[in-house]
């Protein structure tokens, strides 16, 4: 399969994609954003037929789109107005139905094609793409590795982290840049309407097993990357489209990881019937040492 | 003005006003979205003073508080925190605040010590690396409210006095000179009470200023120097 050079770009995309969409993903779903990968991709969609019908580069023009709406979104959320759900399902909405007119409209020799934008087309990959690539997952990793303390708690407590004197707005500004930046990263991988897929999922597969908001990430970039390149690897040997079948490992390896978490609690109560779960004795024990300490 | 401000059985009188007031209201009205919530606030806060903010539900406690911590807006009148007007004030790291929230509990787990590490970052700032210092502060802050031993359990896992217990911790890690807590003993069991007493009489004893909202003084009541009580209109004539 290697010695394929389509199949070399491939796959080092593929892992560009897996590395830094888990990193954003797991604010996402700190702050209860999952599906927002979702709505950006539907944003994407109106650059990227923006950059046909114009012949400007597509990647160019569905940043600029998912910047500009990753932007307008943060906005509108942190003035907490009423009517922001459904602002957000107009240029949610707005921008998928935008795309697909104007590529209809587009100047006759467009190629009106959507779906590798849509569904994905790893395979079709260039060494030219694949620096693009590189050079956006490394803007996106700086941001979310560098600032992490800072965009965790921002993500688990708003309120506190403003109080505190953190530029809680301009951190929601560049976690939304940087959410864009991976929406555009990953459109050819993986496909606009799946991209979401690879931000949430593995950091759903590390809420079941870490312990820490330190190990959750470190999960969701091992999960990420892991399903990147098996479901790269199936995809080329069961001929099956790569972006879904990425999605469909990722999903694997969520049902894969919440079975072990089951049969571990289930042995663990087995071996030792008489505790179970934390009892009120276990958790209020210590009150009494810490009011010695202090006394 | 529905006001009254009486010193607690066991008062100390503050601390004369060497260095300034920590606290100053004047004629401070405070609410959301343009609309008041609770005005006519005068009040002032030496270094050194437990002040417990007393008063019956929707009384406009929690707006006082966010009002001086800047997330509520204050919409008249005058509020200083160390002498510098609200709106240029900049020394958040000499503000340490407690929100009124039972729980922290978030969709990705966090260890105790990665909640009471965010305390500190107000004083690390968002790009620097943790020093040996930093790690000191935390530990003294789980140690403060009896929590040293819990740092690696998930804060999932605690009971929602010793969440509390975990989110003072948060507000401690960052050496405040100023404390706000808001109603910390709501829904709290009489052990992590007690437990919470002695953590701030330990603070008050530091030279730390206290200001602290509840509904009732009770557990408090030893460690408190002051208290006023907020009614629909606020203030504190006599100190």
């Amino acid at each position: 399969m290697l010695s394929y050079g389509f199949m070399q770009l491939a796959l080092a995309a593929a892992v560009l994609v897996g590395l830094t969409a888990p990193t954003v993903g797991i604010y996402l779903v700190q702050r209860r954003l999952s599906l927002v990968g979702d709505g950006l991709g539907h944003v994407a969609l109106l650059g990227v037929a923006v950059g046909l019908a114009t012949r400007t580069a597509p990647v160019l023009t569905a940043l600029l789109a998912t910047v500009a709406g990753a932007l307008v979104l943060e906005l509108l959320r942190s003035r907490r107005s009423a009517g922001t759900d459904v602002a957000l399902a107009i240029m949610f909405y707005g921008g998928i139905a935008g795309g697909v007119v104007v590529v209809a409209r587009a100047p006759a020799g467009t190629p009106a094609n959507l779906d590798s934008y849509l569904f994905g087309a790893l395979t079709t990959t260039t060494r030219a793409d694949l620096v693009v690539f590189a050079v956006m997952a490394l803007v996106v990793l700086g941001v979310t590795l560098g600032l992490s303390r800072s965009l965790f708690t921002v993500a688990l407590d708003e309120e506190y982290a403003a109080a505190s004197g953190l530029p809680v707005l301009r951190l929601n500004l560049l976690l939304a840049v940087v959410t864009a930046g991976t929406v555009t990263l990953s459109m050819r991988v993986l496909g606009l309407l799946l991209i979401s897929g690879l931000m949430v999922l593995p950091a759903g597969c590390a809420q079941l097993v870490a312990r820490s908001a330190r190990a959750s990430l470190a999960i969701a970039v091992l999960v990420g990357v892991t399903v990147a390149i098996t479901g790269t690897v199936v995809s080329f040997y069961a001929d099956t489209p790569s972006g879904a079948t990425i999605v469909l490992v990722t999903i694997a390896a969520f049902a894969l990881l919440a079975g072990a978490r089951s049969l571990v609690r289930a042995s663990r109560r087995w071996r030792e019937p008489a505790r179970g779960a934390p009892t009120a004795q276990d958790v209020d024990g210590p009150v009494r040492l810490g009011t010695s300490a202090l006394g | 003005m529905l006001l009254t401000s009486r010193p607690a059985a066991r008062s100390t009188a503050p601390p004369a006003a060497r260095a300034g007031a920590v606290l100053e209201l004047r004629g401070a009205a405070f609410g959301y979205r343009r609309r008041p919530v609770l005005s006519g606030v005068d009040l002032t806060v030496q270094p050194g003073e437990v002040l417990a903010v007393r008063g019956p539900n929707g009384a406009g406690k929690s707006t006082l508080v966010r009002g001086l911590l800047g997330s509520s807006e204050v919409l008249a009148g005058e509020v200083r925190l160390f002498g510098e007007p609200r709106a240029r004030f900049r020394d958040w790291q000499r503000v340490g605040y407690v929100p009124q929230r039972s729980t922290v509990v978030g969709s990705v787990p966090v260890t105790v010590r990665e909640l009471v590490s965010s305390g500190r970052l107000s004083r690390v700032g968002p790009w620097r690396r943790f020093g040996e210092a930093d790690h000191c502060a935390v530990d003294c802050a789980l140690e403060g409210v009896g929590l040293a031993g819990f740092d690696r359990r998930p804060v999932a896992e605690l009971s929602g006095g010793q969440q509390r217990r975990a989110l003072v911790a948060r507000a401690l890690a960052g050496d405040p000179e100023l404390l706000v807590l808001d109603e910390p003993t709501a829904g709290v069991d009489a052990g992590n009470q007690r437990v919470l007493a002695a953590t701030l009489a330990g603070l008050a004893a530091t030279g730390t200023t206290v200001v602290v909202v509840v509904h009732e003084v009770g557990p408090l009541a030893p460690v408190v120097t002051r208290t006023v009580a907020v009614g629909r209109t606020a203030g504190d004539e006599g100190c």
